[in-house]
C-alpha cells in the first residue's frame, strides 16, 4: 500500500497544475492549430479542410514582419543582456544592506500599467519634446531628426519593456554564487578578470539563460511598441496577427501566423538550449 | 591534481532521465488530448449567417419586454458632458438608471469582443451601444445580432430627426439603429507648421511635408482618401477602384511618418505630425480643452462622413428601457444640450433655434463660444459642405469585407 502511495502521490500533485495547463494551455493550442488548417468566413462559417496553403499563403504575404519581429527581439535582449549584467552584478556583491531596497527600485516602474509607461516614451521623445526640443534648439540635432516611428524607439521600447524581467534571474544566479569560490580564485593566483570571465560569469549563465527567454519570446511577440513608438516599417508579427484576428477577422490566416510564430520561437529556443547545454538549461527551466 | 568526478557529470549518472518509453508515453498523452480537442470542433464553425428578419420580427421581439428600471450604456469617449447631466435628467423622471461606460475606442475591438457572446446568444453587460456605420455595423445586421427598432416607442425621433437619416444605404428605414451623431473625416493640420492653406487631399501627397503627414490605419479612412483622390466616390466603389486607390497610397508611404490609431491630435499639437486625416469633432475638443490651434477642413476631392449609431443587441437584458433612452436624446432640448459640449453634427435640426437662443440669453465667453457652435460648419454643415460629402464603402459579402481589408491593412502594416 504505501509503496502504491508513494507512486501516485508526485502525479496527485501534479494534478491541480497540470488540468490547468491542459484546459487553458493544450487545448487552446490545439484548437488554434485546427483553426489554422481551416478554410471559410466568419459569416459562412469555418470548414477543417487540412488547408496547408494558410500557411505558406500567410508566410509568403508577412515573412518581412516575421524576420523584422526576430531581429528586433534578438537585438532587444542583446540590450537587455547589455544593461542588466552591470546592474544585477552590482547590487548581489556591491548592494550590501540595501539589496531589497535597489531591487525595489528595479522594480518600481513597472508598477504603473505597460502602455501607459511605452505612451509616456511617447511624450519623452517627440520630435520637439522634453528631450529633442533643447538639443535641436542648441543646433546639435537637424531640425527633421526624430526618434519616434524608427526601429530605435521600438528596440528601445522593448528593451526597457522587458528589462527586470533580466535583472532579476541574472541577480538571483549572481547572488548563488559562493563568495567562497570566488576567493579561492583569487588564491589561485587569477586577476579580477580571469576571476570573473573563468568563476563568475559560468556561474551566472543558467540567470543569464532564464533572462533571454523571459525578454525574447515576448519581446519578438509584442505588439504594443510597434503599435505605439513605431512607424509604418516597424511593424512586427503582432501586430499583424492582431489585425487579422480582430479587424479583418480572418482567423485561419491569423491562427497560422501565431502557430509559425510559436514554432519558431520553440525551434529557436531548443537550438539556443542546445548550444549552451541542456542541463544549463534543466536548471534555468528548474527556477 | 585530484580528478574528482564532475557533480554536473555524477548527477546525470545517478538521476533518472527521460527514455524513450517516457517519452512515448508523453506523446501517447497529447495524442489523446489532441483528438480530444480536434472532436471538440471536428465539423468546423458554425457560420454566423441569418435569414433577414421577417415582417413580424418588431410585434414578436418587443411583446414580451417589459421596462426593468435599469439600462447599461457603452459609448466613446467624450460622447457625454463630464456631469451627465442629461443623465440624471433622465433617471429624475423615469426611474430608470443609467450605468453609463465609455468603452467603445473603434468599432472593429469592439465588435470583436462583443461578438462572442452574441454569437452565442448571451446578452453582452450593455442594453444600448453605439456604432459607427461600416462593416461592423453590416456584419451585427447580417448576422441578426441586433433588436429590430419598435418605432411605436420613439416618437422623438419621427418627430425630431432630420429626414436625410432615414434613407441612409447602412440602415435603410432605421430598421435596427438611429443616429447619436455624425461627423466628417478630413484633414487636420497646425498651422504653426504648415505656412500654406490646405485645401486638398493632394496636398497630403506633397514632397514638402515628407516625414510630418499622418494618415489614419482604419482601412476604411484610408482607402476612401485614396479613392476620393482619384475622383471615386468609395460608396459605389468597386475591387477595381479599391487596387487603384491601394497604388496611390503606396506612393504616398515613403511621406508617411505615421498610419495613426489613436492620440493623432496630440502629435498634431506637439509637431510629431504637421498634416493628418482627421475627425472634425476630434480636432475642435483639442483646441477647446488644450488651447491648440489646429485647422479642419472638408477637402476639395470630398470628406467622408460617417454616423455613430444607437442600437439594441438583441440578446439585451434591458431593451425597453435603452428603446426609452435613444428617444430621450431626440427631444430637442436634449439634443441641444448634448449637441453644446459633443460639436459633432446633431441629427436634430431644431436644435439651432434653442443654441441661439441659449447664446441670446448667455453673456461673456459662454456666449460666445455657442455663437460660434452655430456658424461652425462642423457642426451645422452648409450645402456646399455638404455635397462634398461621401459616404463609406458598402460592403456586404464577407468576401468583400476580405479583399477589402487585404487591400488597404497592408498599406500600413509594411
Amino acid at each position: 500500500m504505501g509503496s502504491l502511495r508513494a507512486r501516485f502521490t508526485p502525479y496527485a500533485l501534479m494534478l491541480p497544475g497540470g488540468l490547468w495547463l491542459a484546459i487553458f494551455f493544450v487545448i487552446p493550442t490545439l484548437i488554434l492549430l485546427q483553426f489554422s488548417l481551416m478554410t471559410g468566413n466568419e459569416a459562412d462559417g469555418y470548414q477543417f479542410t487540412f488547408h496547408w496553403q494558410n500557411y505558406s499563403d500567410a508566410l509568403s504575404t508577412y515573412y518581412p514582419q516575421f524576420i523584422r519581429s526576430l531581429e528586433y527581439g534578438g537585438t532587444a535582449t542583446v540590450l537587455g543582456i547589455a544593461l542588466s549584467y552591470p546592474v544585477a552584478y552590482w547590487i548581489a556583491f556591491k548592494g550590501g544592506a540595501r539589496k531589497s531596497t535597489y531591487l525595489f527600485l528595479i522594480l518600481l516602474p513597472f508598477f504603473v500599467s505597460f502602455v501607459l509607461r511605452t505612451i509616456s516614451w511617447q511624450f519623452l521623445l517627440s520630435d520637439n519634446g522634453m528631450v529633442l526640443g533643447p538639443l535641436k534648439d542648441a543646433g546639435l540635432l537637424p531640425p527633421d531628426f526624430h526618434i519616434l516611428q524608427t526601429s530605435v524607439a521600438v528596440v528601445g521600447g522593448l528593451t526597457y519593456n522587458y528589462l527586470p524581467f533580466m535583472v532579476l534571474p541574472i541577480y538571483v544566479a549572481l547572488e548563488r554564487v559562493d563568495p567562497g569560490v570566488v576567493e579561492a580564485s583569487y588564491d589561485l593566483y587569477s586577476s579580477r578578470t580571469q576571476s570573473f570571465l573563468k568563476v563568475i560569469f559560468p556561474l551566472s549563465l543558467p540567470g543569464v539563460f532564464a533572462g533571454v527567454l523571459m525578454n525574447f519570446v515576448p519581446a519578438a511577440s509584442d505588439y504594443v511598441n510597434a503599435e505605439v513608438l513605431g512607424g509604418p516599417d516597424n511593424t512586427m508579427i503582432g501586430n499583424i496577427i492582431q489585425d487579422q484576428a480582430l479587424t479583418v477577422r480572418d482567423y485561419p490566416t491569423a491562427t497560422a501566423l501565431s502557430a509559425t510564430l510559436m514554432l519558431a520561437l520553440l525551434v529557436g529556443i531548443f537550438a539556443y538550449a542546445r548550444a549552451l547545454g541542456t542541463e544549463t538549461v534543466l536548471q534555468a527551466a528548474a527556477r | 591534481m585530484d580528478r574528482k568526478i564532475d557533480p554536473a557529470l555524477l548527477r546525470g549518472l545517478s538521476q533518472r532521465r527521460y527514455d524513450r518509453r517516457d517519452v512515448m508515453k508523453l506523446f501517447g498523452v497529447g495524442a489523446g488530448l489532441g483528438a480530444a480537442g480536434l472532436t471538440l470542433a471536428a465539423c468546423g464553425v458554425k457560420g454566423a449567417k441569418q435569414a433577414p428578419a421577417d415582417q413580424d420580427a418588431v410585434a414578436k421581439y418587443w411583446a414580451d419586454k417589459k421596462q426593468n428600471g435599469h439600462l447599461d450604456f457603452a459609448t466613446w469617449a467624450l460622447y457625454m458632458p463630464k456631469d451627465q447631466a442629461p443623465l440624471k435628467a433622465f433617471t429624475k423622471e423615469t426611474g430608470i438608471t443609467v450605468n453609463y461606460q465609455e468603452v467603445i475606442q473603434d468599432d472593429p475591438s469592439w465588435y470583436g469582443k462583443i461578438q462572442p457572446q452574441l454569437a452565442a446568444d448571451k446578452p453582452i453587460g450593455y442594453d444600448l451601444m453605439v456604432v459607427t456605420n461600416g462593416m461592423e455595423l453590416d456584419k451585427l445586421v447580417e448576422f441578426g445580432y441586433l433588436a429590430p427598432l419598435d418605432h411605436s416607442r420613439l416618437p422623438n425621433y419621427t418627430q425630431n430627426a432630420d429626414p436625410i437619416y432615414r434613407n441612409e444605404a447602412y440602415d435603410k428605414g432605421n430598421v435596427y439603429s438611429i443616429p447619436y451623431t455624425s461627423g466628417y473625416t478630413g484633414i487636420a493640420y497646425n498651422p504653426a507648421y504648415v505656412k500654406e492653406p490646405i485645401t486638398k487631399i493632394a496636398q497630403l501627397w506633397d514632397p514638402k511635408y515628407a516625414g510630418k503627414i499622418g494618415m489614419m490605419k482604419d482601412p476604411q479612412e484610408l482607402g476612401n482618401f485614396g479613392m476620393l483622390l482619384l475622383g471615386i466616390n468609395p460608396e459605389t466603389s468597386t475591387p477595381a477602384d479599391w487596387t487603384r486607390a491601394a497604388a496611390k497610397l503606396r506612393e504616398q508611404k515613403p511621406l508617411v511618418r505615421a498610419y495613426v490609431a489613436q492620440d493623432y491630435t496630440k502629435s498634431l499639437a506637439n509637431g510629431d505630425l504637421w498634416i493628418c486625416q482627421g475627425w472634425s469633432g476630434d480636432i475642435f475638443q483639442e483646441n477647446a480643452s488644450n488651447g491648440s490651434n489646429l485647422q479642419f477642413v472638408v477637402p476639395e476631392e470630398g470628406g467622408t462622413i460617417w454616423t455613430d449609431n444607437m442600437m439594441i443587441p438583441k440578446t439585451a437584458a434591458n431593451p425597453v428601457d435603452a428603446v426609452m433612452m435613444m428617444d430621450y436624446f431626440y427631444r430637442p432640448q436634449v439634443a441641444a444640450d448634448l449637441t453644446e459640449f459633443i460639436n459633432y453634427v446633431t441629427p436634430v435640426p431644431s436644435t439651432k433655434d434653442l443654441i441661439a437662443k441659449h447664446a441670446a440669453a448667455s453673456t461673456g465667453d459662454d456666449k460666445k463660444t455657442l455663437e460660434e457652435i452655430l456658424t461652425r460648419p462642423l457642426v451645422y454643415p452648409t450645402a456646399a459642405d455638404l455635397a462634398k460629402l461621401k459616404r463609406y464603402p458598402s460592403l456586404k459579402s464577407a468576401d468583400e469585407q476580405k479583399t477589402y481589408q487585404n487591400t488597404f491593412l497592408p498599406i500600413s502594416s509594411g
